[in-house]
């Protein structure tokens, strides 16, 4: 595929991305939604929530103005050029920040000037990852900096949550996170979380755990206990939909591990917002293929 | 479902209680960090008519220009709690009866509102699209220097929804969601979870 043709195909990536939200999430906000309380703020949150989701789909206006940094992971056939794709991906992102499918998020923090195309020093995140299939796998993110800054990353043994190096400080450390989070972070938000790894790489594999639909299972049997257990655990907070109290805090749990250091006992808590926007396509040949 | 003219006054502000769902009408004033810096620090006399008895909203939008006239695109609102250093003193500075935003604002702001007369009124997040709809034009843009997202954004809204969720009498629901929340965490740390 030419340089011009996947430019076009990955700006369609970024605008699906920004104004569809996926199905899973949708069917999670519906569910919210029956469960609150008749008159309740929590239930007419969420019924704002899904209609301003159906406008957005309908008139391909961005769900949040919030559209974040641009997350990449892409999974592409070992020995291929990634240069040019790189270039491809920067092109199409400026392009869809002058067609207001993303707002221009990148700053100079010394000198706070905004790049205006959301290129930057750092921006977009793109992660590229070797595999031995013929095909191009793009799965993109937009992790809004509301939920960003709901993010948090522990260090066991934690005292004051009483937490040691286990499942179960892991788990109270999840719960404190949320917590602390409250509505701030645009809840119901989707509990993501890494445990172990370095600073950067715990933060970074939480991050990528956003990218689990929120029905998937977890292949490994002692995360998905937790992850179900923590699920209902942050639910029965009571902290609800943007705070105002009620019985869907959260969307869904996501964990996984890394090997870490014999010193380092990180839990790294990503937070991601109810708008939980992120679009896959593949390339095969000249063809592209969208899903979410 | 309280229809609120902009601007409005004291008493109107002081008659609004948590929980009260409001549609605001009029001009309001999208400001947001660098606004919120500039304005405590600067003290911009030309914002003052703009504020005075109106309605400061924490958005960054999207928007677009078309010929010469700018357009939203996008306008939900941003997390309020980073502005909570500097709140207090531009409703006390600029006579603001209300703050728009999200996730609510601390102890600092609400006693600001309850000793001058403001309220905060949460606006659901993510509903940008929805949100947008309510802004029938564009009157003016300030300190653009600052970027679209942080700029000084005046526009025209009608029925623009938002729920008070912090009154000028010292109640404010996120403190006592707070509240409650803990004692729930509290609970759940302390027992025996059965987890590894």
């Amino acid at each position: 595929m030419n340089a011009r043709e996947l430019e076009k195909h990955l700006l369609e990536l970024i605008r699906r991305a920004s104004t569809d939200l996926p199905p899973d999430v949708q069917a999670a906000l519906e569910e919210g939604y029956r469960r609150e309380t008749a008159g309740s703020p929590a239930k007419t949150a969420f019924k704002t929530m899904l209609s301003s989701v159906d406008l957005s789909r309908r008139e391909g206006l961005p769900l949040c103005q919030d559209t974040g940094a641009l997350v990449w992971h892409i999974q592409y056939p070992d020995g291929a050029e990634i240069l040019p794709v790189e270039k491809a991906i920067e092109r199409a992102i400026a392009r869809a920040t002058d067609m207001s499918y993303l707002r221009p998020n990148a700053v100079d923090p010394v000198t706070g000037k905004n790049s205006g195309n959301n290129l930057g020093l750092g921006s977009p995140i793109l992660h590229f990852h070797p595999w031995r299939k013929k095909t191009w796998q793009f799965d993109l993110m937009l992790k809004g900096g509301g939920s960003e800054n709901c993010g948090i990353q522990y260090k066991l043994p934690e005292g004051s949550l009483g937490a040691d190096r286990d499942l179960d400080g892991v788990y109270k450390c999840v719960l404190d996170a949320v917590w602390r989070a409250q509505g701030k972070g645009c809840a119901p938000g989707v509990i993501c979380v890494g445990i172990g790894g370095n600073r950067d790489t715990g933060m970074a594999e939480a991050k990528r755990q956003a990218f689990r639909k929120l029905d998937d299972a977890n292949p490994d049997p002692d995360l998905a206990g937790l992850e179900k257990k923590l699920l209902k655990d942050c639910n029965s907070l009571g902290i609800g939909p943007m705070g105002y109290g009620g019985r869907t805090t959260v969307l869904g749990v996501k964990i996984a591990k890394l090997h870490r250091l014999p010193a380092c006992y990180f839990v790294s808590v990503s937070y991601l917002c109810w708008s939980a926007r992120r679009c896959q396509m593949t390339i095969s040949g000249e063809k592209a293929r969208y899903s979410s | 479902m309280r229809r609120i003219d902009l601007p409005t006054d004291e008493a109107t502000i002081r008659s609004l209680h948590v929980g009260d769902e409001v549609l605001l009408n009029g001009t309001i004033v999208m400001a947001r960090d660098a606004g919120h810096k500039y304005m405590v620090s600067q003290k911009p006399k030309d914002l003052e008519p703009l504020l005075k008895n109106s309605v400061i909203y924490h958005c960054g939008p999207i928007v677009k220009k078309v010929k010469d006239k700018w357009y939203m695109v996008c306008a939900g609102p941003t997390t309020s709690i980073r502005e909570e250093p500097y709140e207090a003193d531009v409703i006390r500075l600029y006579q603001v009866r209300g703050v728009i935003g999200k996730g609510g604002m601390g102890a600092k702001t609400l006693q600001a509102c309850r000793e001058y007369g403001a309220v905060y009124l949460h606006a659901t997040g993510g509903c940008a699209a929805e949100l947008a709809c309510t802004m029938t034009e564009v009157l003016d843009v300030k300190k653009l220097e600052f970027g679209t997202p942080e700029a000084f954004w005046i526009v025209s809204v009608k029925d623009f929804p938002c729920t008070v969720t912090m009154d000028s009498h010292g109640e404010s629901l996120h403190a006592k969601v707070e509240a409650d929340s803990k004692k729930a965490l509290e609970n759940l740390l302390h027992r025996r979870t059965g987890v590894q």
